[in-house]
Formats: structure tokens, C-alpha cells, sequence
């Protein structure tokens, strides 16, 4: 499960719709775990500037980490837009899924209103989890 | 001594340790060094062409060495190296 504050959640969406026709994407940051609390939001750079890929932006990485270990919390997983498509994983976000521990959020812009949901990728496996607002 | 600072999934293969040291005067070396210590961290860290992962960033303190001379960047007692992997998806 997945629990975001409500404030995470606007940003994330916001970021996304920003971001568009490009993929957007970002970090997440709170506490970890199978049952993990996004408690803030680190929008970053799609260094690949593609509606088809992304790649955070490096430097944009270690600045969300840096700052996250000084807020006292961890990197905890990532969102990008899918602009085209379904909120669901392609199999190049499967593939090039670094951390069996992360929560990765998918933010479909495919239709007018947007959609978020939330997996977990392990050993290839795609697992959808609940998306909670607090 | 550089200070290498290892991410979640490389810490099994160096024992568990959050941040190591090691020893040399480039990126390069300090890897090899690591490598000796931690035989595990060989193929997170480098192709078998010796290549720099492409799918690893390496941060200078604050500098991503891609951007300075790669596997050659010189470095000295007081950095530190981070080692984040890259973070993609299409």
C-alpha cells in the first residue's frame, strides 16, 4: 500500500500535466516499506525529454536524496506520466525497474482526467497495490 | 581513504555497510580497490569491458563524473563518491 499525503498527490498530478506532451517524472520521498508514506514529492528533470521514455535527471537524483536523508525519511519510489496510454508498466519500466524495495506510481494522461496508481515490480512481476490519501 | 557511499541494492554485496572505503587516486582505482575488498560489487559497478555501468550514476561529491573524465577522474582523500543507480522507464 501506498499512502500519499493529499498535498504529494496534487503535486504529482500537477507535475504530470506540466509536463505534457513529455513524460514527466519525479521522486517520492517518506518512510519505506510494503506499507510506505509518501511525504513529499521531488519533481525532477526527464533528462531523455521524450513522451515515450524517461530517465530522472542524475543530478536532480542526488539533490531529492540529499535532501530527503536531511528531512529524516529515504527515496521510497517514483512517478511518470504515461501521456498516451494506460497507468500501467511497460515493459521498458519492468525491465529497467532498479529497486524491488521502490513503489513505482504510473499517472495516465490519456484521458481528461487523469489517472495514479501504484506497483510494485519484482523479479519482472508487476504487482498493483492500493493508493491511499491522507 | 575516499568514502564511498553505497546505495540500498548495493549494500548486500559490501557486507551490508552503508558507506566503504578504498583506496586510489581515480574513480577507477578506487573501484578497483572496492572490487578487491567486496568481489561482489565487481559487475554492479562495471561492464565486463571494465566500462563505467551504464545504468549507474557516480557523483564526485556533487558532480556526476560523466560529466568530468569518467572512470579517469582523479579524486583525493576528502570526497566523496555516491553511488546511485539511474532511475528510467518508458
Amino acid at each position: 500500500m501506498l499512502v500519499l499525503e493529499a498535498a504529494v498527490w496534487e503535486k504529482v498530478l500537477a507535475h504530470c500535466l506540466l509536463g505534457a506532451p513529455l513524460e514527466a517524472c519525479g521522486l517520492l520521498g517518506g518512510r519505506g516499506g510494503d506499507d510506505a508514506l509518501g511525504l513529499r514529492a521531488y519533481p525532477t528533470t526527464n533528462a531523455a525529454s521524450s513522451s515515450r521514455v524517461y530517465t530522472v535527471d542524475a543530478g536532480d537524483l542526488l539533490r531529492a536524496d540529499r535532501a530527503e536523508a536531511a528531512a529524516g525519511g529515504e527515496l521510497v519510489g517514483v512517478w511518470h506520466s504515461h501521456t498516451h496510454t494506460d497507468a500501467w508498466p511497460s515493459p521498458t519500466d519492468v525491465s529497467q525497474a532498479p529497486d524491488p524495495g521502490w513503489h513505482y506510481v504510473l499517472v495516465s494522461l490519456r484521458d481528461l482526467e487523469p489517472v495514479l496508481r501504484s506497483f510494485r515490480i519484482r523479479d519482472g512481476n508487476i504487482e498493483e497495490e492500493p493508493v491511499v490519501l491522507q | 581513504m575516499v568514502d564511498v557511499r553505497l546505495p540500498t541494492l548495493l549494500r548486500p554485496a559490501a557486507g551490508g555497510s552503508a558507506s566503504v572505503a578504498a583506496e586510489g587516486g581515480t574513480v577507477g582505482e578506487v573501484f578497483a580497490d572496492l572490487v578487491v575488498r567486496h568481489p561482489a560489487l565487481r559487475d554492479q559497478l562495471l561492464t565486463p569491458e571494465g566500462e563505467l555501468h551504464r545504468h549507474l550514476n557516480v557523483f564526485l561529491n556533487d558532480d556526476d563524473i560523466r560529466y568530468l573524465g569518467k572512470l579517469d577522474t582523479t579524486v583525493s582523500d576528502a570526497d566523496t563518491l555516491t553511488l546511485m543507480p539511474a532511475v528510467a522507464g518508458g
